[in-house]
Order: structure tokens, then sequence, then C-alpha cells
């Protein structure tokens, strides 16, 4: 033996292994680590058995921990191999002829589904759902089967329902209390739950108990005691859960319901250790993930050696019902217990919308938002803080109307638990973003499994994304075009037509009582340029400062310099020319962009006409929200895979559109053939050479968010590209929301309604779109020509030194 | 440069107000200590050390209005008067500032 304390863990399920993985992550050497787990695989995401069960996930995709983590962690996995002794005397834990000796040992069983004093149950066709064996029996067996019942209206009897609904059964639902999933929702709540449900088409069967089983050696139906009966040939039982506390029991463990443990979950034995499911501590049962993951780091903090805040403490659950096209989540309390309670609550039917708050001592007792449930991540923050409330309630429930987070998550401390699935906090989600250059909310999941589960805190990680990845990212309330103004972007511009605002200033004079907000200037410039064109009164402190002095503002307030090479394609010339200029103002660095283009990056905003005028090239816009660079692979001119001219193609593209502004940057590129070696389908539009003709693509992106484009349309010549590529940015120009990438456009409208649009023309508005971009196009001056002739004096001022005379 | 009350208060001319565009900000660099002055489209002026205080943002190439700048960088917000930023902890340092006879006078303390 190697000296190490033998550590062994009976179960590995999600606990038993979440404490393992915190132990390694704090102390890697401490411990020699054996687990006994009865299911003969690694480690797997439970709460997902519903998506296999609904076939949305793949039984692969829920892995946490294959069978090599385990070797690669030098971790002995008795995988398939329950314990069955457990000898205290001589710390031995016994199982299939193995015997393995501990120091510590931790229990991590979990628990069983629980099974109703039903008569004749044991019956071919009835099925508990708590395994991956259980979701892979019951899809088995459902293909013989047109009906189906499911026992129990709680959050796994309605997930179970809505996944056997998808394996193409008539489901039922039968359940003992009068409304649906009674620990969690009031009867309001639970009523407009049930209708949601039904809508789905699961039937429900309230206020009934089942007493017994029909049917030979198989189901055939379910008898309730009211005398009726229920036909079904086969039943989902799903009525609460039970410890697997027997083990423990047997050799002597104090149980009560679960095995009794203390704040450090220690049992009556003190080498001995509980967490999860099977585990009670003061008196209480946790049957989700989010406590036993509290757990299980109190634990490993224990087993460690530094444990803080003095232990487990109880955790406050949250639910969250994971049924497809039903959004519930609840914490809490669901009724008032005391008379000074305050009760907030909002019902609208007809849209299966209820949400419910409990504030006691301006703090958050319970909620309850069923059918809308965006200001969750916040109101679980605020339940699992206890934190004063702000005064608007209303704004918990529904967001505040300036769109303004409700609680910046600035505030929140860095060890608040923002995934409580995964047990994530918001220092680990801050790494992730800073360290791990996570840009996206998929990257933060990818890199700390945050939102990968139910996905209820993915708006609190998009927040953390505009925060820390320092992405200037405006938020507008969503149907206004900016937050402070509460207009549509149609409203909005038939206000600036009627009252003639052509520009900013005149417009928070005329619609917002003089008021300005500095942070919609930018947005609302957007919009009046693309009424007015040439029309529009330009305000420079409306722009933003890239687009005061064209080009990229960068970390340490210099600026990068990207002049235009079209399509990508340049000479001896105007290569030698980037370099004289790049040497003679000392360029910190010059950088080949992801856009095919050169950047000389590190220029100073006195220096940036200078460096414009000796460089004579047109203005690259690497800045404003606009279309910049097509980019091209080298097609029928040189490549032998090449069907078209994808080069010419893409000058042609990029000295049509480039710098047309539109609600955000526009990527584009155009390449000769489907290899697609200039990735024409993750850009905002591309062109694919096709035999004898061109794709139009639209909607791609490969930044923040990563989306394969989809196909406009297919046409023969570059004309006919050109055209239709035009008709998309103007329409994108008209309808896009500021800062909103086309490929948000694109799944706003839809692909199919854009193809009627556009190609099909079926509202006959293309001749206008095609005048319309031809009007932006012709109305175009290159921003740099302001070299010569700067706007106003301080456009391009470095800072003005000031000596103090003493 | 003048005294003002031999307090320890020092006023620090920087020209003329017109060279500030309307509605933006200028950097001025007080004996090596740069600060911005920005000048609100209603007149009001206003002053804050040019250095945001979450990444050193230059504040002076913020967009502003409504008494508040943004940081060009990562867009948090301050509030002019005080410098407190709008949205977290952060606040940046703040100056008198003042016109008179047309020429800004900035006080330090
Ligand atoms: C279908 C489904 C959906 C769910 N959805 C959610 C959800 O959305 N959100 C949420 O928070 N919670 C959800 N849960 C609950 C969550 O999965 C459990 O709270 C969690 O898995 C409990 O962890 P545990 O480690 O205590 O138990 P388990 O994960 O059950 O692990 C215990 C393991 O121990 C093994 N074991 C038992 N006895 C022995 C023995 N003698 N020897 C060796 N091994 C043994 C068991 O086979 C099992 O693998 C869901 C549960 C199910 C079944
Ligand atoms: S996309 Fe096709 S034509 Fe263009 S370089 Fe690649 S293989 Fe050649
Ligand atoms: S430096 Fe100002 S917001 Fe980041």
């Amino acid at each position: 033996m190697d000296g190490r304390t033998r550590l062994v863990v009976i179960g590995n399920g999600m606990a038993g292994t979440k404490v393992v993985q915190e132990i390694l992550s704090r102390d890697r050497e401490r411990f020699h680590v054996v687990m006994f787990g009865s299911e003969p695989y690694g480690n797997y995401d439970r709460t997902l058995l519903s998506d296999v069960l609904t076939g949305s996930k793949d039984a692969k995709q829920i892995f946490l921990n294959s069978l090599d983590w385990y070797r690669d962690h030098n971790i002995t996995l008795h995988a398939g191999m329950p314990a069955t002794a457990i000898d205290r005397d001589n710390k031995i834990v016994r199982g299939g002829g193995i015997e393995e000796s501990y120091d510590t040992l931790i229990i991590a069983t979990g628990s069983r589904a629980l099974v109703p004093p039903v008569k004749a149950l044991e019956k071919i066709g009835v099925f508990v759902f708590r395994t991956l064996d259980d979701c892979q029996t019951i899809e088995a067996y459902a293909r013989g089967c047109r009906r189906a019942a499911v026992m129990g209206g709680g959050l796994l009897g309605l997930e179970a329902a809505r996944g056997l609904l998808s394996l193409g059964l008539q489901v039922t639902v039968v359940e003992m209390m009068p409304w649906l999933m009674a620990q969690q929702l009031d009867a309001e709540g639970g009523a407009l739950l049930q209708r949601s449900m039904e809508q789905m088409g699961v039937q429900t069967l309230l206020g009934k108990t089942v007493t017994r089983a029909l049917g030979g050696k198989r189901l055939t139906g379910l008898e309730f005691q009211d005398g009726t009966t229920l036909d079904t040939d086969m039943v989902v039982m799903s009525c609460g859960i039970r410890p697997n506390a027997e083990l423990a029991e047997r050799f002597g463990l104090a149980v009560d319901r679960g095995i009794v443990v203390n704040d450090r979950m220690q049992t009556s034995d003190p080498d001995i250790y509980a967490v999860g499911e099977c585990a009670q501590h003061r008196g209480k049962l946790y049957g989700l993930v989010a406590p036993l993951y509290d757990q299980a780091r109190v634990l490993a903090e224990h087993l460690t050696g530094v444990l803080s805040n003095g232990g487990y403490q109880g955790s406050r659950s949250i639910t969250k019902l994971k049924v497809m096209g039903i959004q519930l989540v609840s914490m809490g309390d669901t009724i008032p217990s005391d008379p000074q309670d305050e009760v907030v609550s909002y019902v609208e039917p007809s849209r299966g919308v209820y949400k419910k708050m409990i504030i006691r001592n301006n703090r958050l007792a319970g909620a309850t938002l069923l059918g809308e449930t965006d200001t969750a991540g916040v109101l679980t923050q605020m339940f699992l803080l206890n934190a004063e409330l702000p005064d608007r309630r209303a704004d918990l429930l529904f967001g505040t109307s300036t769109g303004a987070p409700i609680l910046s998550v600035f505030d929140l401390p860095d060890h608040a638990q923002i995934c409580h699935c995964h047990g994530v906090t918001k220092g680990q989600i801050k790494e992730a973003i800073e360290f791990g250059k996570c840009r996206s909310v998929s990257q933060i999941g990818a890199s700390t499994r945050a939102g990968t589960s139910c996905g209820g805190c993915k708006k609190l990680l998009e927040q953390f994304l505009e925060v820390y990845a320092g992405e200037v990212a405006l938020d507008p309330a969503e149907h206004w075009y900016v937050p402070s103004l509460p207009m549509t972007r149609p409203e909005l511009v038939a206000a600036i037509k009627a009252k003639g605002i052509k520009s900013v200033s005149a417009l928070f004079r005329e619609l917002n009582g003089g008021r300005e907000e500095p942070s919609h200037k930018a947005a609302l410039a957007s919009l009046l340029k693309t009424i007015w064109a040439g029309e529009y009164e330009d305000e420079r402190d409306a722009r933003f400062i890239n687009d005061r002095v064209h080009a990229n503002i960068q970390k340490d307030g210099t600026f990068s310099v990207v002049p235009r090479i079209y399509g990508g394609v340049t000479s001896p010339a105007e290569l030698r020319r980037i370099a004289d200029v790049a040497e003679r103002y000392q360029v910190p660095a010059i950088k080949l962009t992801g856009g095919q283009r050169i950047a000389l990056a590190g220029v100073r905003k006195e220096q940036l006409p200078h460096v414009w005028k000796d460089l004579g090239m047109a203005s690259g816009h690497a800045y404003t929200k606009a279309v910049r660079s097509c980019k091209t692979c080298v097609g029928s001119l040189f490549c032998r895979f090449g069907l078209g001219d994808s080069i010419a193609l893409g000058i042609k593209i990029e000295k049509r559109f480039h710098g047309i502004e539109t609600p955000h940057k526009m990527k584009l590129a155009a390449v000769g053939c489907p290899r697609n070696c200039a990735e024409s389908t993750v850009k905002d539009l591309g062109a694919v050479a096709i035999e004898g003709g061109w794709q139009v693509y639209v909607g791609g992106g490969a930044g923040t968010r990563v989306r394969a484009a989809d196909l406009l349309c297919t046409v023969k010549t570059h004309e006919e590209v050109l055209t239709y590529m035009g008709r998309f940015i103007q329409y994108y120009r008209e309808h896009g929301k500021y800062m909103e990438r086309a490929y948000g456009l694109v799944e706003r409208v839809g692909i199919d309604e854009l193809r009627e649009l556009l190609v099909k023309d079926v509202e006959g508005i293309g001749a206008r779109l095609d005048a319309e971009i031809e009007r932006a196009v012709e109305a175009r001056t290159d921003p740099w020509a302001e070299a010569d002739a700067p706007v106003y004096p301080a456009q391009f001022g470095g800072p003005v030194l000031v000596e103090l005379k003493r | 440069m003048e005294m003002k009350h031999a307090s320890l208060e020092i006023v620090v001319p920087l020209g003329p107000v017109d060279a500030i565009p309307l509605g933006q900000g200028c950097t001025y660099v007080v004996d090596g200590c740069p600060i911005a002055v920005f000048r609100q489209r209603d007149g009001q002026l206003f002053a804050t050390k040019n250095a945001c205080p979450h990444r050193g943002g230059p504040l002076a190439d913020g967009i502003i209005g409504g008494g508040k700048v943004i940081c060009p960088l990562h867009g948090r917000q301050f509030d002019l008067k005080t410098g407190a930023s709008v949205d977290g902890d952060y606040a940046v340092q703040t100056y008198p500032v003042r016109v008179e006879g047309g020429e800004i006078i900035l006080t330090l303390a």
C-alpha cells in the first residue's frame, strides 16, 4: 500500500462522483479512491434521463464521467457491483466477492422509486423510472403499446409522460392529489399546468388513487379507489422516492427515513459519511441535484481539511420542470404561512402564464413562474441569497421596463452558485470567461458544465458574458427599439417621420422630454440614418468612438487600421505601401485578420489621418456596424476543384456593399465550390459556387454563437447573387433590431418567410428593396476622406498637455 | 495658475471651452495625470480621471449624455457628478470644473 488514506465510496451516482471530483480538485494525493457502483456504467447525469426517453438525447450524451475518467484518475471502480456488507469492526466493504478496506467510507447509494401498495402489481408492463436501464426497458416495451399511464403527477411523472408521448403513445397521468405538482404549485398554478399538459396531448386524472393493477401476466389496466378503471398497456410509476438506507441500517448506522448525518455529513460512525438522496440532514431528505452538490462540496472540504463556513446548513430547493414546451420554475413556499406575508401574483390564463411570489420581511419566501420564466435566474439568486427585494415587485416578475438587470451580476459574491444543476459558482464562470476565454453560453457550458442540464441559468450566463467578456452589448427591452423609449421600431419610425426628426438630439427633445440617454444614442443614430439617408443630420457625439475616428479602439486606447483589400486580393505595390506606412509610424503590431485583411494595430488617434493619407487606400470597415469584408477562396481561377470564379464575385460583392450600415456587423464570403474553404456557410451572407451557378446563404455566424447559414436561393449569375444579397441586406437594415446579427433576424423571421419575401417576392417589395440598397450604395462616401477635412477640429486630437506652473 | 483662499486647491485653466466638441469629451494631461473633460449638449461641464476603474478605458472617448458617460471599452456607465458606476461597485475620480469667460477652469484638490 502506498500509505495514502483509503477512501471507499458506495454508489457512483451524482452525489458520490461529485464528492470524489471535489476531493480531487482540492487534493489529488491524499486518497486512494475505490468506488462500488451497482450500475454497469461510469457516471451519468440522471436528470437528463427524460431527454433520453424522449429521444432528444442519446444515452452517450448524458455521461458525466466515462469509465476512462476513473482510470485516468486512478480510481478503482467496481462497476455493476453492488456493495452488500460493511464490516465496521475491520473497516472492510464487501460486494460480489470483492473486499476493499477503508479508512474513510462514504455512502452515496441514492434512492429508488417508491412503490405504493397497489394490489396485483407484479405484472409485465409495470415500470419504475430511475436509471438508464429503466429508460431503455421502458422504451423497448413502449414499442408494442398504444396507451400508457403514469402514476404520479409530480415533476418526474410529468417528464415521464412527455417522454412516453414522444414515443407515440396515448398518455394519461394519474394523480392522487386534486392538482398536479402539488409540492411545488398551488391549486391555481396546478390547474394552469394541467391545461398546458392537456394541450400537449397528455390526459390527466386527478384525485384518483390506484388500488389494483388489472390483467393477467401482462398489465391491461388500472382500478381506482372509486371503482372506476382505466385501460392501459403499460404503467410507469413515479410516486416519490425512498432512500437506499437498508445497507447502512443493516450494519448498525443510525437511520431514520434516511441515513442520519450531521453538518459534516458524518453518520453515527465517525469514519462513515453519507451524501445525496440516501442521507437525512436535520430531519430533511433532498431529492434534487443542487443540494446534493452542496453536500458533496462540504464533505470534500471536510475530508481535505479546509472546511469553511461551519459545514452544511441545509439547502433551499428550487425546482424546474424540464418538459418541452412548458416553462415552470418553483422555489420555496407556495402559499403564505404568516398573516404578514405579502403575496404578489399575476395570471394570464389564455397564454398559460401564472406568476406568484410570497414575500416575507421584504425577502423572497417562495416563487412560482409558469409559462414565462424570464426572471427565474434573478429570482433564484434573490431566493438563495435571501436578499432584500427591490421596491418594484413587478420587475421581479416581468423584468425592468428599461431592460436594466434587476440584480446586477456584479453584485453577486464570487461564491454565489449560478448553475444549480452542476453547482457552478460565479467565481468559476468568471474564470471561464476571463482566463478560459469562453465567449458563448455553450463554451461556458463545455468548460464548467453550467447551463447544460436544465438551462435555467442561461440568461444569467449571458449577462456574465456581456459583463466579463467585454462585449459592448446593449440590451433593448424585447420589443422596443431602445429600452428607454416605449416604442417598437415601427412606432418609433412613424413618430420620427411624423415630426420630421433628423438628429439624435432632436429626437431626445421631441420624444423623450429632453432627457438624453447615452446608451441609446448610437442605436438611434443608426435608425435615423436608415430612415433619412443623405438628409440625416449627423451629430458626431451620437457615434461610438470607432465611428468618430473610423478605426477600431483597442484595449489600451490606441486604434487599429485595416486598409481595404477587396476580396482579399492585393498587389506588390499595395503590400509595399502598407509595409512602408507600418515602418514610418512604428506600428507596434501587424496582423493578418480573420477576414483575410491586414491590420495595423496600436496606432494613436492623432496618427490616424496621417496613416490613412500615406496608405492611400479606402477604409476597411473593421469597426462600424456595417457590411465588412468578403472573404474568398482561390476558386476556379487556380483551384483544381473550383466551379465558379469566387475571387471575381467576392470583389464585386465587397465593392458593391462595403461600408453600408446595418444593425450589426455583417461578414461575407464567396467560395468556388462546396468545399467551402473561405467558410461561406458561417457568414452572415455567403455565396457558394455549384455546378452551373451559385447558392446564396444567409444567417450564418461563428462568433459568440455558431450557426450554420440557411440557403436563400440558387441562381445562375454573379449579377443575380448581387441582387439577392442586396435585397437581404436592405431587408435586414429595415427589420433587424439594433445589435441583432443577421442570424438573429433569420431565426426570428424564418428562412421560409424570407424566401417568400425576397425570392418569390410575394408581397412585391423586391423592386423597392433593390432601389433602396442602390440609394444606400450611392450615398456612401469613404470615411477616410475625413483625414483631409476633419468634421470638427478635435476629431483626431490627441491629449492636450497642461503644465502646472508652481 | 492662481491660488484661492490659501487652501490646497489648485485651479488650472485648460483653455477655451469650444475646443471640446459639443456632446463629447477631451483629454487633458495635467501635470502627467490624464483628465477627461466632458461638455454635455446642455452646456454642463464634467471632469473625471481619464481611466475607467474597470480596465483603464479612456473615458474621454466614451459616449455621454444625461449626466453619464459610457466607457468605450466594455460599456460600464458612470455618473459624471459623483463618479459612481451605474451598475457596479466601481467609482471614478471626479473633479470640479466650470467655465469662466469662455475658458475651462479645473480644480484639483
Ligand atoms: C428521471 C429523473 C429526472 C430527474 N430530474 C431532475 C432535475 O431536473 N433536477 C434535479 O435537481 N434533480 C432531478 N432528478 C433527481 C436527481 O437525479 C437525484 O437527486 C440525484 O441523482 C441523486 O443523486 P445521488 O447520488 O444521491 O443518487 P443517484 O444518482 O441515484 O446515485 C446513487 C447510485 O448508487 C447506486 N447504488 C445504490 N445502492 C448501491 C450499493 N449497495 N452499492 C453500490 N452502488 C449502489 C445506484 O445504483 C446509483 O447509481 C431526477 C431524477 C430522475 C430519476
Ligand atoms: S472552396 Fe472549392 S474552389 Fe474554393 S479553394 Fe476550396 S476547394 Fe477550391
Ligand atoms: S475599461 Fe471601462 S468598462 Fe472596461
